[in-house]
């Protein structure tokens, strides 16, 4: 929270000398700070990382993202992942896309959403347990990378309250998300604690679809789609960046920060 | 004025030389990174939202996802027509120094008086004889070949007032109402382009314009003595 009322002040000195200053030494000297994501020495991946910094210098913290009516709600496309259990998708480990299929089997009564890393109390949240505490619902615009978007309905319990009852630790930087159908994200405090940032079990007024990540999938409305992970088994709270090896977005050559 | 028309022509100020080519290098890249990006999903929406699912207002045959109601639920994130990974990325880089290089130009230009000296058009370029011996000089290229640089005619000043000050901010901003982030902080751009879709498919339409500019740009050059133009606009003189 205090990084980001920091964020609120905006100089426009500070923010030039400061925006050339991130250039210059980006370009020079790499990226080594455990608060940014790595670079590996790319060029694309400063770029990435200038702009992740610009927009969180530019940007105020707690702008929403337009909400819109039951009447804008357009058809959505499942894309990506359709069913973990399915071999023939571009994301797939067996072992977790078996246990999802006895999950599902089961109507996910026996599912669990772990939540551990850089909090005071590690625990797990059943189904019931989630839509047991306060939801949030929105009309939102899904953007996807690739061009599209659609507006759907999402209900599901906001970020922050997840975390906040696992009892996350004041030095806690990043919130890194695991799927089911082996794919990784992860998002920095300022989306993490976006009023809109939800984990979502409903879409358009039913259960969350197998196709948009049934039974829970992370919304963040401030970025592109790829971040909304779908089919979410666990979050780790983290206090320095990780790029989550061969299963997060920065090692198969995507931007980490997707809020353009 | 007219006067000038078969002087040597005068130098271009240091400054566009310099300028020129860094807002060359990142159009160029900016037109190459957003083609690939466009492959990814070659259709174009008016309005709020589109998707495989909506019709589309143009659908273009590049890449393969293309077709209303296609394609939807196949393997496609890694498909040779998404390489977005690298070429979002390559695009918002050329776009930093696309608006550093802007900034400058426009301070610069403000400042030195070069955009209402050389490039905003005053009443009397508008006169029926300027615009016609313009044409003239034009539709004859001979007469093109003795000048370059400084003074620019009514055809000039129109195009390099259109593309500076008007389509490539244009740019900028629908691009920018395409973003999430953006967009949350400023939905006055949702408002302005009627939509992230809206200001994709402007974002495309000027990007084609800005295409048949360079084509035409390069041309002119081309035909009006290659050597002694791109001297003009490195070296000067």
């Amino acid at each position: 929270m205090k990084r980001a009322k920091n964020l609120l002040v905006v100089n426009r000195r500070k923010l030039i000398t400061g925006g050339l200053a991130t250039a210059g030494g980006l370009l020079l000297a790499g990226c080594t700070s455990k608060e940014l994501p790595p670079t590996y020495g790319n060029i694309l991946r400063m770029g990435d990382v200038l702009t992740y910094k610009a927009f969180r210098t530019l940007l105020p913290a707690r702008s929403l993202a337009r909400e819109y009516t039951h009447a804008d709600i357009t058809s959505s496309p499942a894309i990506g992942t359709w069913n973990p259990a399915d071999p023939h998708q571009s994301a797939y480990n067996a072992e977790r896309g078996s246990h999802y299929d006895r999950l599902r089997a089961a109507a996910f009564s026996d599912w669990r959403l772990t939540v551990s890393g850089k909090v005071g109390r590690p625990r797990s949240f059943s189904l019931a347990q989630l839509k047991a505490m306060p939801a949030r619902t929105q009309i939102t615009k899904h953007t996807c990378e690739e061009g599209w978007s659609a507006i759907s309905e999402w209900t599901g319990v906001p970020l922050r309250s997840v975390l906040e009852a696992a009892g996350m630790l004041p030095s806690a930087r990043f919130v890194n998300f695991f799927a089911y159908d082996d794919i990784a994200e992860g998002i920095d405090m300022f989306d993490a604690l976006h009023p809109q940032t939800i984990l979502a079990y409903g879409m358009n007024g039913r259960d969350l679809p197998m196709g948009h990540g049934a039974p829970l999938r992370l919304r963040v409305e401030t970025q592109l789609g790829y971040k909304s992970v779908k089919f979410l088994e666990r979050i780790v709270v983290k206090d320095e960046f990780d790029d989550l090896g061969k299963i997060g977005s920065l090692q198969n050559g995507w931007s980490w920060y997707v809020g353009i | 004025m007219s006067g000038h028309v078969f002087a040597p022509a005068a130098a271009h100020p240091r400054t566009v030389r310099g300028l020129h080519w860094f807002l060359a290098a990142s159009v160029l890249t900016l037109m190459f990174s957003g083609f690939v990006i466009l492959m990814a999903h070659p259709r174009l929406y008016w309005g709020k939202t589109g998707n495989d699912l909506t019709p589309a207002i143009i659908e273009l045959p590049i890449g393969r996802n293309y077709k209303h109601g296609g394609w939807v639920g196949e393997m496609r994130t890694y498909d040779i027509f998404n390489k977005n990974g690298w070429a979002r990325s390559l695009h918002f880089l050329a776009a930093w120094f696309l608006v550093l290089t802007g900034l400058v130009y426009l301070a610069w230009g403000i400042g030195s008086g070069h955009l209402w000296t050389h490039i905003i058009p005053r009443m009397r370029d508008f006169s029926p004889q300027r615009i016609r011996e313009d044409f003239r000089k034009h539709l004859h290229l001979s007469a093109l070949r003795v000048t370059g640089g400084l003074p620019y005619g009514i055809i000039q000043k129109l195009t390099y007032g259109l593309v500076l000050l008007i389509a490539l901010p244009l740019m900028v901003l629908t691009g920018l109402t395409m973003s999430p982030a953006v967009t949350a902080a400023h939905p006055g751009l949702l408002d302005l382009f009627g939509g992230s879709q809206s200001a994709r498919t402007i974002h495309f339409i000027v990007f084609a314009a800005l295409v048949l500019f360079v084509i035409i740009h390069v041309s002119m050059v081309v035909l009006t003595g290659f050597k002694r133009q791109i001297r003009s606009m490195t070296i000067g003189g």
